[in-house]
């Protein structure tokens, strides 16, 4: 059963103004509930516009948002439960923190959702776990982190209200590859453990490769390519053509290729790549014995 | 919602509205709130109605954009239509009464006036910071205020302060949207419940948007003084004002035009 449905959704920007743009192009796809699914597309191919109609920010001007095979817009009073249940996490979120300590800032969204003192309690504490905020972070300032920190804070922030399907913006955007690497392990981590649905949005072909399932290849505000990871990357030098950076390990293969080595260009991770070249050379060996 | 607000927006052009001097801008800018205000008739206001319209046509700026643009001040004009119709008086029978208000006609005739006098205000001085860009309407502003450094003004500081407000005012307002959009996304409510409750639903807000404001600012500052701004003293233009023929001959026929306005004062007779 899928958790989000996406259906015939267009989106156009000041229509009727000498600035009007297209930014979504009939949109169609489906996420099953507790895939990992990479969304990656250009900038201006209408990522951002995308995840901003997943929980009813931007109302669809066509085409519809099935959560659970229910439009999220039938009732419009229960869009905040959308909000809840669909957890956004922003380009830049570290820029939405306003509250006295770090503690009262992740329990916002809790707080919100009308829990129980015990039950905020106990989420801000397991957001704090999976994001590596520690306790003495928590009772500080959020002011007082580093860009890092914060960015993991807020991201603590939406964890905590348990979405079903927790939908990330660039996470990594202005970070450092030892950030990246550990924001992007605290969300896989966090979608491992809860079985939760994460939606990944990145122009990094390297870190969507890493973490996801599927991936959503978009381009000019059109699906180009939605399939899981592997097959995504078999076509790699399309890929690349349309610009889009393929992770520098695909690029060795489709060169190995390119030299006349018979061999796969679908290699997107290390361990694949390694395991890949392995099973390359006991053929050649085979071959040599035989 | 936020998006919608286009004061200050600069829409670029090469239109002969755009390409005026914009010292010339702004004193026939000022003029206009002059003559609009001393034009006490009907074919007075409908020649500067006129005349509005036919600017925005040469600058080729949309009329939806005008549209919209007027859209923030209809509560003003509501305001301004019931205040005016309840409480002037005229001679003669009313011609409504309900309770103790009473409706004359000249109440009628004057809101009719007032509206349109609104109207034609703002969307004529909207026209400055449509068809000027902010860089040359505080340069405009700085030469054409350039007498009062000697009376200690800080003349150059109020237009560079001008300058930095005016090109952040969209920035901001992206902010805004965006930090709202975030906030949503947890829950906040920001449209419902009791006035206490709305005024309390703006510090998620306010917070981050003060907390950005002067973290621009700073970086703002930090990057002029690496360039070694150090204020107006012995600053040099890379691009200096000149007033060339077309602005002289736009100059004329701007002026005609006023002239004309401000004369059918003294043919038509005057409705207020």
């Amino acid at each position: 059963m899928s958790v989000l449905k996406i259906e015939n959704l267009s989106y156009v920007y000041n229509p009727g103004m000498p600035s009007e743009t297209k930014a979504l192009d009939n949109i169609n796809f489906e996420i099953d509930e507790g895939t990992f699914v990479g969304v990656i597309g250009h900038t201006g191919s209408g990522k951002s516009t995308l995840i901003s109609h997943l929980n009813g920010l931007t109302k669809p001007q066509t085409g519809r948002i099935l959560l659970d095979g229910k439009d999220i817009w039938k009732d419009y009073e229960n869009i905040r439960d959308v909000r809840f249940s669909v957890g956004l996490v922003f380009q830049y979120p570290e820029y939405q923190l306003f509250e006295e300590t770090c503690y009262r800032d992740i329990a916002f969204g809790p707080k919100n959702m009308g829990l129980s003192e015990e039950e905020i309690d106990k989420r801000v504490k397991m957001a704090a776990k999976f994001c590596g905020v520690t306790d003495e972070m928590l009772a500080g300032s959020p002011f007082d982190l580093s860009g890092g920190q914060k960015r993991r804070a807020a991201i603590a922030g939406i964890i905590a209200m348990m979405p079903r399907v927790l939908v990330l913006d660039e996470p990594c955007a202005g970070l450092d590859p030892e950030g990246r690497e550990l924001i992007l392990s605290q969300v896989k981590r966090y979608h491992d453990e809860t079985g939760g649905t994460v939606i990944l949005v990145s122009h990094s072909m390297e870190d969507i490769a890493n973490y996801a399932d599927k991936v959503v290849v978009m381009q000019n505000g059109a699906v180009y390519k939605y399939a899981p990871t592997e097959e995504i990357f078999r076509d790699a030098e399309t890929l690349a053509k349309m610009g889009l950076g393929i992770p520098d390990v695909t690029k060795v293969f489709i060169k190995l290729r390119e030299m006349g080595v018979d061999i796969g260009t679908d290699v997107y991770t290390i361990p694949y790549a390694v395991k890949t070249l392995l099973k390359y050379k006991a053929k050649k060996e085979a071959e040599k014995n035989a | 919602m936020l998006k919608d607000i286009t004061i200050g927006q600069y829409f670029p052009g090469e239109s002969r509205v755009h390409e005026l001097d914009a010292r010339i801008k702004i004193v026939a800018i000022v003029a206009y709130i002059v003559v609009l205000f001393m034009s006490t008739n009907v074919p007075g206001l409908a020649l500067c109605g006129a005349l509005v319209l036919a600017v925005y046509k040469m600058a080729n700026i949309p009329l939806k954009l005008l549209k919209k643009s007027l859209k923030p001040i209809a509560p003003l004009i509501v305001f301004t239509v019931v205040l005016n119709l309840f409480f002037i008086s005229g001679e003669g029978d009313p011609l409504l009464t309900f309770w103790k208000l009473k409706i004359y006609k000249e109440g009628i005739v004057f809101c009719c006036v007032m509206v349109c006098r609104i109207l034609f205000l703002i969307s004529g001085t909207s026209l400055l910071t449509y068809t000027t860009s902010t860089l040359a309407l505080t340069d405009g502003l700085e030469s054409l205020l350039k007498p009062l450094n000697k009376i200690h003004f800080p003349v150059h500081e109020m237009s560079m302060m001008m300058t930095i407000a005016l090109r952040f005012i969209p920035t901001l307002i992206e902010e805004t949207d965006k930090i709202m959009s975030a906030q949503k996304s947890r829950g906040a409510m920001l449209d419902s419940g009791s006035f206490k409750d709305k005024i309390k639903a703006m510090v998620p807000i306010l917070v981050p948007l003060f907390i950005s404001a002067f973290r621009r600012a700073e970086e703002l500052a930090t990057a002029m003084e690496c360039r070694c701004y150090r204020g107006g003293e012995g600053r040099t233009r890379l691009k200096r004002m000149t007033i060339t023929k077309k602005d002289i001959s736009s100059t004329i026929i701007i002026s005609l035009i006023y002239v004309c306005i401000f004369s059918l004062r003294f043919v038509f007779p005057q409705v207020i």
